[in-house]
C-alpha cells in the first residue's frame, strides 16, 4: 500500500468507528482526531488527496478532510 | 536456600485490622499481636526465635518436624508452636532443659541422615539444618552413618539454574508446599512415606522434563543445599545484597540482587516487594546471564553505509557523529525529518529524557515508543471512557475478587507471578471467565478449570463483548444505582439501547464469533451478578484493527456492572514489557507530554516552554508506522532508537526494512547487535538494568527503584549517554544522577507531584497518581468519581477487520509468547532459557495439520499476504480447527514477515492477532530466510579500533 493509499484507509477507518460512537457529530469527531492524532505532513497529504479528487475517501472522511482544510486556509 | 539477611518469622502475618488483639506472656514477656497469630511468629516478633525446619513465613504452616515444640500452661505434652495459634491469657516457655533435650532427639535424627560435609558445603553459613543443629546445642550423634541412609543417592542436575540433592534432603516438604501454594504449578511430591520418602518431580521426572516451569519458589523455600542455584555453587555464597526492580515484564517484581564483591550471585525476590510479595518466574530469577553474554556490544561504532563493516571508535566520536547527522539532516531536509523512539525497557527518566531530546533539542514531537505495538490502545480507550490511561487497582485487588474475567491474556506465560496470585484466589474458589481463541494454561490447570471458556474467532473481540453486554441490558442485570450516581445516564441509555438491539444478541452473533450462545449469556450472567467482578485483559484485545474500541468495550461492560472504584474489582491491562506503562507515562506519545497531556495544549506547553527554555511544537508528531511511511516517501531521515528492536518486533518487516533503508542515519542504542541495527549507522552500546539507577512503573502504576549494582561495562547508564547526545548538540543538561531527573519529571507532571527518591526508598515503592491529596500514591483509582467526572460510555460497533480469509489464505493466524522467552528475544535467547524453547513453532490443530499432510514436527511453510517464512509444526488442539498460532522469540523464524500493515483505527497498533495464512509442508528455510541470515551476517562485521 503506497502511504497515501495507507492514509486513505486509516481516514477512513476512524470516520466508520466514530460514525457509531459519535453518532450526533461524526463528521466533526472525525476532524477531531486527524487533528490530534496525525502530524501536519499526514494532514496535507490527504489534504492534497482531497483536492485531487478523494475518490476513494468515505463521506464522512471527505468531509472531516475538507473540514481539516478549512482550518488549514484559516490558519495560513 | 535461605534468605541472607533477612529475617525469617516462620509463618505468615495476620492482618491486624482484621482480626481482635489477643495478649499473651512468651517467655516472661508480655505481647499483644492479631489473633490467629501462630506462637511462633509471636515469639519472634518479641526476638526469640523458636528453632524450626519446616516452618517458613512465606508458607502455610505444616507442623512436620517437631523441632518448634514449646511448653504452655495448663496443657499437656508439647505442642508444635508453628501450628498452635495464641490465645488470650496464654503463658508460653519456649526454651526449658526438657524442650531442649527434645529438640537435640529430634535433630539428631536429621542429622544422622545427613552428609557432615558442612565446611565443603556450598551453603555453608546459609543453611538452616545447620544453624538449628547449632541452636539447639547439637555436639553429637548417636547412631553413626552406617545405617540406612540417603547420601549416595544422585543429583539432579537437568535444570539449568539448580541442583537437587536428595542427600541433603531432610523431607520438610518447604519445596512442595512452595510449588503448590506460591507457585500453583503442583510439580512436587513426597512419595513413599517414613524413612522411604523423598521429593519427587511430577511422575518420577528429572526437573527439567517434569511440570516444573523453574519459577525458583521451591529453591527459596529449602531450609538446606538439597535445592540450590547453581550460580552459588559456582560462585559461593553472597555477603551482600541490593533491592532492585525486574527488567522483563511489567509485573515488576523487585528482587534482591545478591552479591558476592562485585560478581552477582543470584536474584531472590524480595518478600517485601508489593509487586510480587517475594515470588518470581525464571525469568527474573535466573535469566540474567545475558549481562555478560558475549554478544554484548562495549565499545561505539558508527559506519557511513549500512554496506560497510563497522568500526570501533570512541565514545566522542560515536556522540559527535551521531550529533552532526542529526544536525545536518536537519539543515537539508527540515526540522520534521528526524525522530526517536524510546525504549519500554529503559528506566523512566531514560525514557524522559531521549523524548526531551526530540522535543527540546530536534524541536518536534517524532518521538514514539513499542508501546505503539502492544498496548497503545489502552491508552486511548481507558483516556476516553475512565479520563486516565492505566489500570484501575494494585495486584492485591485480585484476592478480592469473586470472579475474574480473563480476556485476550495468556498470564501464566506472559505475567506469570502475577498468574500465580490470580491462580490463589481461583482456589479459594473465585469462579473465571477466560475469553480467548486457544486454550491457554489457566483455563485448565491444577485444582483450577474455568467455569466458562468462550473460544471466540480471532477478531471479533467488540462482537462478543457486545453480546454479554447485551445479556446484562436486557436481562436486567446492570448496576442501574451505580451508573446514575457514577457515570452520564444519558450516554449510558444511548449505549444500553444500541447493546440491546436484537442482532447484537449472544445467538445472533453465535455464527459470527464461534461462541455458544448458551455459554455466552452464563458467563454474562455470572459476571453481572457474581460478587465483584474484575477483568485482566492482554494483547489478545489491544492488537487489532478494533483494538481501542475493544478497550472501550471492556470499560462500557465494567461501568455498567458497577466493577469499578474498590478492591477487587476494575479494569487491568496486563503489561507487556517492565517499563512500558512508565514509557508511556513519560511523554513517548508524539501527542502528549508526559502525563498524558496533549501537545497541543497551550498552558501544559507554556510549563514545558518555561522549564526547558525554547519554544515548542504545538503540532503532533508521526507515530512508528507513520516514520516508516514518511521515510519511504523521502520526509523522514534520522532516527534514534533506544532499545528497541523495531525490525523484529514490529508488523510487516519488509515495510520496516524499507523504511529503516531508506534513512540516511539511524542510531541503535542496545546491548546487542539487534536485527535492526542492521540498517543502523551507529551504534551505542546500551548498560543492563544491574548498571544504572532508575525507576519502572509496572502495570499497577508502581513506580519502584532500579539500583546500580555495578558499574556498566559499556562505560555509561543509558541516561548518560543521551546527556551526551544532547550536549553535543547544544543543549545545557547537566543531569549527575537519575534522581535530579526525577525530580524534573515531578514538577512538570502533576500526577507524579510526590515522587522523588526518598520517598521511594522510605515506602519502598508508589503507586501514581502521587498528588498532595494522595503523597504516597493510589492503589485504586476511581474510588469517589472518574478521574474525568462522569464514566462515559461509548457506543462500540462490530467492524469486522478487513484482513480476511479466504480460499487463499484459509487459516487465521495469531500470535504470543511463552513463559520462558522474553519479545524479541534479545535477552532471554543469551540465557539458559533456551533450554525451554530453543524456536519458535507453529500450533496447529490436528484437523488442519491432517488435511495437509502435516506430522507433528515437520517443516512447513507459512505465508500470508505481506510474506512467508517457515517453522516447524506443532500439532495440538490448543487451537480451534482454521486458527493457527505461533510466538515471535527467534530473528530466524521472522513471524512478522507475515503480519501486515493493517492496524487499530484509533492508534495504529497493530494488528498481530489476526493475519489470514496459508500453510504447506515445506523442506527448509523461505528465500526471504536465507537471503535475510546473509544480509544479517554481511552487516553485523566489525573492524577492530583503530591502533592509535
Ligand atoms: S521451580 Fe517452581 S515450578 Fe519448579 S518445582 Fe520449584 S516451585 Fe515448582
Ligand atoms: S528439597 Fe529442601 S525443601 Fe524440599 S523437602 Fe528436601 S529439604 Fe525440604
Ligand atoms: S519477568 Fe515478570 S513475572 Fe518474571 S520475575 Fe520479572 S517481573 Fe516478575
Ligand atoms: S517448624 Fe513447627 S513442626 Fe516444623
Amino acid at each position: 500500500m503506497s502511504t497515501v493509499d495507507h492514509l486513505v484507509y486509516m481516514a477512513n477507518q476512524i470516520a466508520r468507528e466514530l460514525a457509531s460512537q459519535c453518532p450526533d457529530r461524526p463528521v466533526a469527531a472525525t476532524r477531531d482526531h486527524l487533528r490530534q492524532f496525525w502530524d501536519p505532513r499526514m494532514r496535507q497529504a490527504i489534504v492534497a488527496y482531497l483536492d485531487g479528487g478523494g475518490e476513494h475517501l468515505s463521506e464522512i472522511a471527505r468531509g472531516a478532510v475538507a473540514m481539516l482544510h478549512e482550518t488549514a486556509e484559516r490558519a495560513g | 536456600m535461605a534468605w541472607i539477611g533477612e529475617r525469617d518469622l516462620g509463618t505468615k502475618a495476620v492482618s491486624a485490622a482484621m482480626s481482635a488483639t489477643v495478649t499473651l506472656r512468651i517467655d516472661g514477656q508480655n505481647l499483644a499481636v492479631p489473633e490467629g497469630t501462630s506462637i511462633m511468629r509471636a515469639a519472634a516478633l518479641a526476638g526469640t526465635d523458636i528453632p524450626k525446619l519446616c516452618a517458613t513465613d512465606t508458607l502455610e504452616a505444616f507442623g512436620s518436624c517437631r523441632l518448634c515444640l514449646v511448653e504452655i500452661d495448663g496443657r499437656n505434652g508439647y505442642p508444635a508452636s508453628c501450628t498452635t495459634p495464641v490465645a488470650d491469657g496464654m503463658v508460653v516457655r519456649t526454651q526449658t532443659d526438657r524442650l531442649a533435650k527434645l529438640r537435640r532427639g529430634v535433630m539428631e535424627l536429621y542429622i544422622s541422615d545427613h552428609p557432615l560435609d558442612c565446611l565443603t558445603c556450598s551453603a555453608n553459613g546459609d543453611c538452616e539444618l545447620q544453624d538449628q543443629a547449632g541452636a539447639v546445642g547439637l555436639r553429637d550423634v548417636r547412631y553413626g552413618y552406617e545405617g540406612l541412609n540417603h547420601l549416595a543417592a544422585d543429583k539432579d542436575e537437568s535444570n539449568p539454574y539448580f541442583t537437587f540433592d536428595p542427600a541433603k534432603c531432610i523431607v520438610c516438604s518447604r519445596c512442595v508446599r512452595a510449588c503448590d501454594e506460591i507457585q500453583g504449578t503442583f510439580a512436587l511430591t513426597i512419595e513413599g512415606s517414613g524413612f522411604g520418602s523423598k521429593v519427587v518431580a511430577s511422575q518420577n521426572d528429572s526437573f527439567l522434563d517434569s511440570d516444573c516451569v523453574s519459577c525458583g519458589a521451591c529453591v527459596q523455600a529449602c531450609p538446606t543445599s538439597a535445592l540450590i542455584e547453581k550460580s552459588v555453587i559456582a560462585q559461593g555464597t553472597p555477603d551482600k545484597a541490593v533491592i532492585t526492580t525486574c527488567a522483563y515484564c511489567g509485573v515488576g517484581c523487585t528482587f534482591r540482587a545478591e552479591m558476592r564483591g562485585e560478581q552477582l550471585v543470584r536474584m531472590v525476590p524480595w518478600k517485601d516487594g508489593k509487586a510480587n510479595r517475594g515470588h518470581s518466574c525464571v525469568k527474573g530469577r535466573f535469566a540474567w546471564g545475558y549481562a555478560n553474554h558475549r554478544d554484548r556490544i562495549l565499545k561505539p561504532m558508527i559506519r557511513a553505509s549500512v554496506e560497510e563493516p563497522w568500526r570501533e571508535v570512541s565514545w566522542d566520536e560515536a556522540i559527535a557523529y551521531t550529533a552532526g547527522e542529526f544536525r545536518r539532516i536537519q539543515a537539508k531536509y527540515g526540522k520534521d525529518s528526524v525522530g526517536g523512539i524510546t525504549s519500554s525497557r529503559c528506566t523512566n527518566e531514560e525514557t524522559f529524557l531521549v523524548q526531551k531530546l526530540i522535543r527540546q533539542g530536534f524541536g518536534n514531537n517524532n518521538v514514539d515508543t513499542c508501546a505503539r505495538v502492544c498496548h497503545s490502545p489502552t491508552g486511548y480507550g481507558l483516556k476516553t471512557t475512565f479520563g486516565t490511561s492505566a489500570g484501575t487497582q494494585d495486584f492485591d485487588s485480585v484476592a478480592h475478587a469473586d470472579v475474574i474475567m480473563v480476556i485476550g491474556a495468556n498470564p501464566t506465560d506472559g505475567h506469570p507471578v502475577f498468574a500465580s496470585r490470580m491462580k490463589q484466589r481461583l482456589r479459594e474458589g473465585a469462579k473465571l471467565i477466560v475469553i480467548d481463541p486457544r486454550r491457554t494454561d489457566i483455563v485448565r490447570t491444577p485444582h483450577i478449570a474455568a467455569t466458562y471458556h468462550l473460544p471466540l474467532r480471532p477478531g471479533t473481540n467488540v462482537a462478543v463483548l457486545t453480546a454479554i453486554a447485551h445479556v446484562v441490558v436486557t436481562e436486567g442485570l446492570a448496576d442501574e444505582a451505580f451508573v446514575r450516581e457514577r457515570c452520564d445516564w444519558s450516554e449510558f441509555e444511548d449505549w444500553a439501547a444500541f447493546v440491546a438491539q436484537p442482532q447484537r444478541s449472544p445467538e445472533a452473533t453465535e455464527a459470527l464469533t464461534g461462541v455458544p450462545a448458551a455459554d455466552l449469556r452464563a458467563a454474562a450472567r455470572l459476571f453481572a451478578i457474581g460478587g465483584n467482578g474484575a477483568i485482566y485483559y492482554g494483547l489478545g484485545v489491544t492488537e487489532h484493527s478494533q483494538g481501542s474500541s475493544t478497550v472501550m468495550a471492556i470499560a462500557n461492560l465494567a461501568m455498567a456492572t458497577g466493577n469499578i472504584g474498590r478492591e477487587g474489582v476494575g479494569v487491568n491491562p496486563l503489561r507487556g514489557q517492565n517499563n512500558v506503562q512508565g514509557a508511556c507515562d513519560m511523554g513517548s506519545f508524539p501527542h502528549e507530554y508526559s502525563g498524558y497531556r496533549h501537545v497541543s495544549d497551550p498552558a501544559t506547553r507554556a510549563m514545558f516552554e518555561q522549564a526547558w527554555g525554547v519554544t515548542l511544537d504545538a503540532e503532533p508528531g508521526l507515530r512508528i508506522p507513520n516514520m516508516l511511511d514518511a521515510a519511504t516517501d523521502g520526509t523522514f531521515k534520522a532516527l534514534f532508537i533506544q532499545g528497541e528492536d523495531i525490525l523484529q518486533s514490529d508488523p510487516n518487516t519488509h515495510h520496516v526494512a524499507a523504511g529503516l533503508a531508506a534513512m540516511e542515519c539511524v542510531v541503535v542504542q542496545d546491548l546487542f547487535l539487534n536485527e535492526t541495527a542492521n540498517y543502523a549507522h551507529v551504534f551505542l552500546p546500551g548498560s543492563t538494568f544491574l548498571e544504572k539507577d532508575g525507576t519502572f512503573t509496572n502495570a499497577e502504576r508502581r513506580i519502584q527503584r532500579v539500583r546500580k549494582v555495578m558499574e556498566p561495562l559499556n562505560g555509561y547508564g543509558d541516561w548518560e549517554i543521551v546527556q551526551l547526545v544532547a550536549k553535543a548538540i547544544g543543549l545545557d543538561w547537566s543531569y549527575a544522577h537519575p534522581s535530579e531527573i526525577m525530580d524534573e519529571i515531578a514538577a512538570l507532571t502533576p500526577t507524579f507531584a510526590t515522587v522523588n527518591y526518598d520517598a521511594l526508598d522510605r515506602l519502598g515503592s508508589l503507586q501514581w497518581p502521587a498528588t498532595e491529596a494522595a503523597p504516597d500514591g493510589t492503589p485504586t483509582m476511581h474510588v469517589d468519581q472518574f478521574v474525568r467526572g462522569k464514566g462515559h460510555f461509548v457506543v462500540t460497533d462490530y467492524i469486522p477487520t478487513d484482513e480476511k480469509t479466504g480460499p487463499r489464505f484459509p487459516l487465521l493466524l495469531t500470535t504470543g509468547r511463552i513463559l520462558s522467552q522474553y519479545n524479541v528475544g534479545a535477552q532471554t535467547r543469551r540465557t539458559d532459557n533456551i533450554a525451554w524453547h530453543p524456536e519458535d513453532r507453529l500450533e496447529i490443530h490436528p484437523h488442519d495439520a491432517e488435511n495437509r499432510g502435516m506430522r507433528d514436527g515437520d517443516w512447513v511453510s507459512l505465508r500470508s499476504r505481506a510474506g512467508e517464512t517457515t517453522l516447524r509444526a506443532l500439532i495440538t488442539e490448543r487451537v480451534a480447527p482454521g486458527v493457527v498460532y505461533t510466538t515471535f522469540h527467534h530473528p530466524a523464524t521472522q513471524a512478522n514477515v507475515i503480519t501486515t500493515d493493517y492496524s487499530d483505527w484509533a492508534t495504529n497498533c497493530p494488528e498481530y492477532k489476526v493475519t489470514a495464512v496459508q500453510v504447506a509442508i515445506s523442506n527448509g528455510p523461505s528465500d526471504w530466510q536465507q537471503s535475510y541470515q546473509a544480509q544479517a551476517e554481511r552487516s553485523r562485521r566489525v573492524l577492530p579500533e583503530a591502533a592509535e
